[in-house]
């Protein structure tokens, strides 16, 4: 206690904590500028490949309905046409129905695991959930083509007959020639988004402390208002991230979509028919492509890569809004 | 006993900190012990809650203090394992009957914690959210303004009802988690050490609060601080834990009375050890 620490010792410790310091600080530093550097080498690399069809074709591609890229009895229009209207459509639609039905079930489980659920049964839930999240999407999509699809058939020939002669809503549910179209490959899309949302969720619930719990338990709360008043609005941002991880999944699914979905390039109203998205258009159109053709492949890579960033960028400000509101300019 | 005294002083002169000794008994307690699984935190204890009183409960750390309190408005029925021995009645009526829900218990008698916990909501949202749950849907307003008036807190918070309730001070969040419990109108307010987190401005801001609730609410609150005890309630349990033969804790009601009584003429040793200062 007397004795003052030798400075000389103390000044050398101080060192080489620094140095440790330093070389996290490098680390963190070489680690964060490889991921930029490794995304800006694929964005540069895409737009280059990309440069001769967007000489050749032009922004016609973002505005054209149209696709043919080559006139094998020469009979169409005189040169090649390459719209990706059809193909960005595709993408979006299938994406939305996968949302539509991923979300409700993905939180709802994620909700009941979390708030519900004895710790038997929840063991037992979680296990079935991840093993359904190492599944192949390939094998997701053959299921769909040869079980599920010939199957729904008559549930949408059913939907169409009800539900078909609504006015505007009505033309959603068109004939259904077969069971590859949008509707399908959607509901399957969900199937495997499924797990990675109601993983990344059910972690976002547990961790809303229980003195919030307990603030709506002594109001009187039943456990749905205690759910609403604490739970999801603590949960939101998480919640919007593990939707977005799951969308950016089903946006970047490629052989599930293209084996479901067929391959018809077309923009319709009608869920129940069938459409192309772009991830399976660039594998399936790859190999017979070249010259600007495949130039054209590269521009539907940076589409895709343009919307997911969006969407992305999107979700930060409705979350970071909502943060503010909820939680104060702090959070 | 010069501490006695000099805590005694402590104790407003006006007469409302008095007890109405016409106070009708809202809740009983009789003979209640708490388990938690096999382990019987508090045993046999017996005491009224009178009507618009305050009642306060203090004793040592781990005496059972909040745990006799969480049984009142059926929280423990949310900790596994949780059961009590035992009657608590309301109104006469025994809270743990069978066909009793727990759920309107709690809409009936509210609580407000030891660390101010609002809703990540804005501060209307706050107090609305338990009149919506109830089912109150005119004049919501009004409700709220009444319910923060009450709180002492609307007049820091009108102009800015649409910001989060988590961007106030600890002591305006302990304010606004008090609006949000009366906004109900309970008949009984639960409250577990509500000013530990706050400094002595904000204390004193809540202490006068609650003199002020009292007049319409039935109030009791747990707390650590002699002072605040003698201060603002109008009755005083005082608890301990005791080591029975088999070596185990059990916290048990040593005393209670008239806060007057307790904090300058105990009936029992270890009352008037604890409160000058010789014990915990
Ligand atoms: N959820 C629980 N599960 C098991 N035992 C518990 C639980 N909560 C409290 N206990 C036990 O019950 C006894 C009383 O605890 P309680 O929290 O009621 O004490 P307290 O008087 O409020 O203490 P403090 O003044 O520190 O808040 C303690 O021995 C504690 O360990
Ligand atoms: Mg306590």
């Amino acid at each position: 206690m007397t004795q003052q620490p030798n400075p000389a010792l103390a000044m050398s410790s101080k060192a080489r904590s620094r140095i440790a310091d330093r070389t996290f600080w490098a680390i963190c530093l070489i680690a964060g500028i490889a991921v930029l550097a490794i995304l800006g080498l694929i964005l540069g690399s895409l737009i280059s490949q990309s440069m001769p069809a967007f000489r050749e074709a032009g922004l016609d591609m973002f505005t054209n309905t149209r696709w043919v890229p080559n006139d094998p009895d020469a009979d169409g229009p005189a040169g090649p046409i390459y719209g990706l209207l059809a193909f960005a459509y595709g993408t979006v639609v299938v994406s939305i129905i996968a949302l539509i039905f991923a979300v409700p079930v993905s939180l709802g489980i994620a909700l009941f695991l979390t708030e519900l659920a004895p710790r038997r049964v929840r063991g037992t839930v979680v296990t079935f959930i991840d093993l359904l999240a190492s599944v192949p999407s390939v094998v997701f999509g053959l299921w769909g083509v040869l079980v599920v699809a010939p199957a729904l058939v008559p549930v949408y020939q059913w939907l169409h007959g009800t539900l078909g002669g609504i006015p505007v809503l009505g033309r959603l549910f068109g004939e259904a020639a077969s069971g590859r179209n949008f509707m399908t490959a959607g509901i399957i899309l969900a199937l495997m988004i499924v797990p990675i949302i109601t993983s990344i969720s059910r972690e976002v619930f547990d961790t809303v402390p229980d003195s919030d719990k307990q603030a709506a338990w002594a109001l009187g709360a039943t456990r749905w208002e205690m759910i609403k008043g604490s739970v999801l609005p603590h949960s939101f941002g998480g919640v919007v991230g593990a939707i977005m991880l799951g969308l950016g999944r089903a946006m970047g699914e490629t052989i599930l979509v293209a084996l479901v979905m067929g391959s018809a390039v077309q923009i319709t109203p009608n869920l129940f028919a069938g459409g192309y998205a772009l991830p399976g258009a660039i594998v399936n159109l790859f190999g017979e492509s070249s010259g600007t053709f495949t130039a054209v492949l590269m521009v539907m890579g940076v589409v895709l890569f343009v919307m997911t960033v969006l969407i992305n960028l999107l979700a930060r400000v409705i979350v970071r809004r909502a943060e503010v509101r909820m939680k104060g300019a702090t959070a | 006993m010069t501490s006695v005294t000099s805590i005694s002083t402590l104790i407003p002169g006006n007469a409302s900190a008095m007890p109405t000794s016409s106070a009708r008994t809202v809740m009983q307690l009789t003979d209640v012990s708490v388990f938690y699984g096999a382990y019987e935190a508090v045993r046999g204890t017996t005491m009224p809650i009178r009507e618009h009183q305050i009642t306060a409960m203090i004793g040592p750390s781990g005496c059972g203090k909040s745990t006799v309190l969480r049984s009142l408005n059926r929280m423990n029925d949310l900790i596994n394992g949780a059961r009590i021995q035992g009657t608590i009645t309301f109104h006469d009526q025994d809270l743990y009957a069978p066909n009793v829900d727990p759920i309107q218990v709690r809409r009936r008698i509210g609580m407000v914690f030891q660390k101010p916990n609002p809703f990540p909501k804005s501060i209307y949202e706050n107090v609305a959210y338990g009149l919506r749950i109830n089912g109150i849907k005119d004049n919501l307003d009004g409700r709220v303004e009444k319910a923060l008036r009450d709180a002492a807190l609307w007049d820091e918070v009108k102009g800015k009802l649409n910001t989060s309730g988590l961007a106030l001070s600890g002591g305006q969040q302990q304010r606004l988690c008090i609006a949000r419990a009366i906004a109900v109108q309970p008949e009984v307010i639960l409250m577990d050490e509500p000013c530990s987190a706050l400094d002595p401005i904000a204390t004193g801001k809540i202490e006068d609060l609650m003199h002020e609730l009292s007049r319409t609410f039935t109030i009791v609150i747990v707390t650590h601080n002699m002072q605040q005890a003698a201060r603002v309630s109008h009755y005083t349990a005082f608890f301990t834990a005791e080591v029975d033969d088999k070596q185990v804790r059990h916290g048990r009601l040593v005393e209670f009375n008239d806060t007057g009584r307790i904090f300058t003429n105990p009936n029992d040793k270890r009352t008037e050890d604890y409160i000058t200062g010789r014990f915990g």
